[in-house]
């Protein structure tokens, strides 16, 4: 369907990650005369941030994103935020990764849901926008790349009729299709209900743009208006509010996209029944794909792109838990079911070593430290590296 | 007016957010209706019994002919009526499918050129449409309306006549279905820019109105009784004469992008459904100095459900159903 959605794919759910990530290193968070029994700082955070956002919004990989594309399959789109997330020191393992992934594409699929026009989806993005670059306020280099990003997303979008928006946002309804997990934060907030589907309002503003509903209004062969009837509508509408900003600068007046953590709501970060939700997801291409390959290798060109920091002998790396405890992540691991798991990209490697020669010398770059396979073949190291993910 | 919630039919998978994505081919020799939805690069068929009991279930995929490359997404399934047979077409990112009704054999396949397009673009079918008895017309991304000619039996399609009217991508086509009215119109097509083209159909289509743009895309059209009723994503319906092109009711219908319209030929009852999680439902009329009107007779809320396909089920209007994004299931309305 639409090429153009990508970019607002991965920005927007990158935004969710970076929300996410501030919280959990926020809340675990302890003063300095104990961060070394904690094992991370405040400097960590903000150095976390700071990586991963300069990954994020590298030149090279923005100018792959944003070149005319199909959408990725979700195993896919999955590696390459896999390897967003371990663009720093910290390092995340599966079970946390699972549900921090699990976090972000529920929370771009509510906003996509419920923005009031399709266009409203790009208000979403710079909300998002808006708050990675107040979490790198204090970089101007960084602010300077990503205000780049921003204007590619200005140019790009703003001038697109609303049917191309309404394509993108179709687009990315049958990317989330099917998924209903449900986050304990949207069923607090009684945004979502217990079988994981969200809860749409029929009351409240109307979008720009539109009338609120409940008139008909008949005219003569002449073109003048000669009746004027009401009809009860079953909702409780009221007029729109006001048009957000669609520059770099501005009120975007709708909330949608911003940051929904807070300290206080630490707690409500987790999910809850994953399980149940099992038996309503639909199997993701479980018959070996022919597209894998070429799709990797649209992958590799893309992440081609990302540069990772090495961490050096003298940096240490430190984990982040996305549960309240150690004891909580084992038996996330443990029950997730085997549906649910974004695991693996299976890809024959060895049919076509020369091929993918190129891919794994991109994919050996993205090693850290931990995860160095030694192996003599390249096809082998790739599926390997995979594996590894 | 009031309508009844029915029981519901369970579908293998998901509705996709697309327009009009609900077709219903009454069967009523054998007394079964059929239903089809679209999810992803699957269609889901289900044939009921009247009695509601006795459903089976036919998925259909989109692997176009020979090419082996990955599964494109289908836009559009519709059953499209025509007097000597009904055939199911599906439209997708590569092309036109033609099914025999049941979805039992493809007797057609038509390729989309994809290198007409401008790179950024995307390439796709939609809008489906039988119309003048013999024809069958599917709209593209390019704003083009294939028009095609089908024989009364066998494989033999043909492609007869490309309009080339509309300037952005097609997003609906409807033919007349008041049957006993010799029309002058017998076709519209709709597009991204809400422009709307009504044609007579014949060895050559021939533009009879053009209704211009208004800035935002009409996703459903319907043509009935010489009227045209139009859904735009401002949530509002607008009601033309099909041949003067002049605008005679215009509903402020809906709060949200309004998603799909139905008529119901016997009784001129309009029904449209909307990202609003509603339906409502409509009765066009003719009052004597032959003004167009619509009264709004009835309201229904599918809770929490952005609706993408609403069909009326008989052709008085009696029954109806819905499907909404997400939603592996056919709600269906029976009026009481």
């Amino acid at each position: 369907m639409s090429l153009r959605t990508l970019p607002l794919l991965f920005i927007n759910l990158g935004g969710e990650m970076l929300y996410i990530l501030d919280q959990r290193l926020r809340a675990q968070n302890i003063p300095p005369d104990k961060a070394k029994k904690a094992g991370w700082t405040d400097q960590d955070r903000k150095r976390v941030m700071n990586d991963i956002i300069t990954t994020m919004f590298n030149k090279k990989f923005m100018e792959e994103l944003f070149k005319p594309q199909e959408l990725y399959s979700k195993k896919a789109l999955r590696t390459v935020f896999d390897r967003l997330a371990h663009a720093s020191i910290m390092r995340l393992n599966q079970a946390s990764m699972d549900k921090l992934y699990d976090l972000m594409t529920m929370a771009f699929k509510y906003q996509v849901l419920l923005c009031p026009r399709p266009r409203d989806i790009l208000l979403v993005t710079f909300n998002h926008m808006d708050a990675i670059k107040d979490f790198i306020r204090d970089s101007p280099s960084i602010l300077n790349q990503v205000d780049e990003t921003f204007r590619q997303l200005i140019d790009m979008y703003t001038c697109l009729p609303s049917g191309e928006f309404q394509l993108i946002r179709q687009t990315l309804l049958i990317f989330f299709q099917d998924m209903h997990i449900r986050v304990s934060i949207f069923l607090k907030d009684k945004v979502q209900n217990s079988n994981g589907r969200f809860v749409l309002p029929t009351s409240g503003p109307v979008p720009w743009g539109t009338e609120e509903p409940g008139l008909i209004r008949i005219f003569n062969y002449k073109g003048e208006e000669v009746k004027r009837v009401q009809f009860q509508n079953g909702g409780s509408y009221i007029s729109p509010l006001r048009e957000g900003s669609y520059d770099l600068f501005g009120d975007r007046v709708l909330k949608l996209g911003t940051n929904m953590y807070s300290v206080s709501r630490s707690v409500e970060t987790h999910m809850s029944g994953t399980l149940k939700s099992s038996a309503s997801h639909t199997k993701e291409n479980v018959a070996p794909n022919p597209l894998a390959k070429e799709e990797l290798n649209l992958l590799a060109q893309l992440m081609g792109g990302l540069e990772l920091k090495k961490t050096s002998g003298s940096d240490h790396s430190f984990r982040l838990n996305l549960f309240n405890d150690d004891e909580e992540e084992e038996n996330a691991a443990l029950l997730r079911p085997e549906e649910l798991s974004y695991k693996v990209i299976s890809i024959q490697a060895n049919e076509d070593q020369e091929r993918n020669k190129e891919l794994s010398r991109i994919m050996g770059a993205f090693q850290s430290e931990e995860s160095c396979v030694q192996s003599t073949s390249k096809g082998d190291d790739l599926l390997a590296l995979m594996d590894g993910l | 007016m009031m309508y009844r919630k029915e029981k519901s039919i369970q579908m293998k998978s998901s509705a996709s957010a697309l327009y009009n994505n609900l077709s219903v081919l009454p069967i009523t020799e054998k007394n079964l209706t059929y239903f089809s939805v679209v999810h992803g690069n699957t269609v889901n068929m289900v044939s009921a019994s009247a009695d509601g009991l006795n459903f089976s279930h036919r998925q259909l995929q989109s692997k176009e002919g020979s090419v082996t490359v990955s599964s494109s997404l289908i836009m559009q399934a519709s059953w499209c009526a025509l007097p000597s047979r009904v055939l199911l077409v599906l439209t997708s990112q590569k092309g036109i499918q033609m099914y025999e009704s049941d979805g039992s054999i493809m007797v057609y396949w038509h390729a989309l050129d994809a290198l007409e397009t401008p790179p950024a673009q995307a390439v796709f079918a939609r809008g489906i449409a039988p119309a003048g008895g013999q024809y069958i017309c599917v709209g593209t991304s390019s704003g083009l309306v294939l028009v095609f000619n089908i024989p009364a039996k066998g494989t033999n399609i043909t492609l007869a006549e490309v309009l080339a009217e509309h300037r952005e991508p097609i997003t609906d086509i409807a033919s007349e279905t008041c049957t006993d009215k010799d029309g002058a119109a017998d076709l519209v097509t709709a597009d991204d820019s809400g422009a709307l083209c009504v044609w007579k159909c014949g060895e050559e289509f021939k533009l009879l109105s053009k209704i211009s743009a208004y800035g935002v895309s009409c996703s459903s059209v319907k043509l009935w009784d010489g009227v045209v009723a139009a859904a735009y994503g401002t949530g509002q319906i607008r009601v033309y004469d099909a041949v003067t092109g002049a605008l005679s009711v215009e509903l402020d219908a809906h709060a949200r992008w309004v998603y799909t319209l139905d008529i119901a030929p016997q009784s001129g009852k309009l029904l449209s459904g909307a990202e609003d999680s509603f339906i409502q439902i409509w009765q066009l009329s003719r009052s004597d100095s032959g003004t167009i009107e619509v009264e709004h007779r009835h309201s229904e809320c599918v809770t929490d459900t952005q609706i993408c396909g609403a069909r009326f089920c008989d052709p008085q209007g009696a029954t109806f159903a819905v499907t909404g994004y997400d939603l592996a299931e056919i709600i269906r309305y029976v009026q009481i």
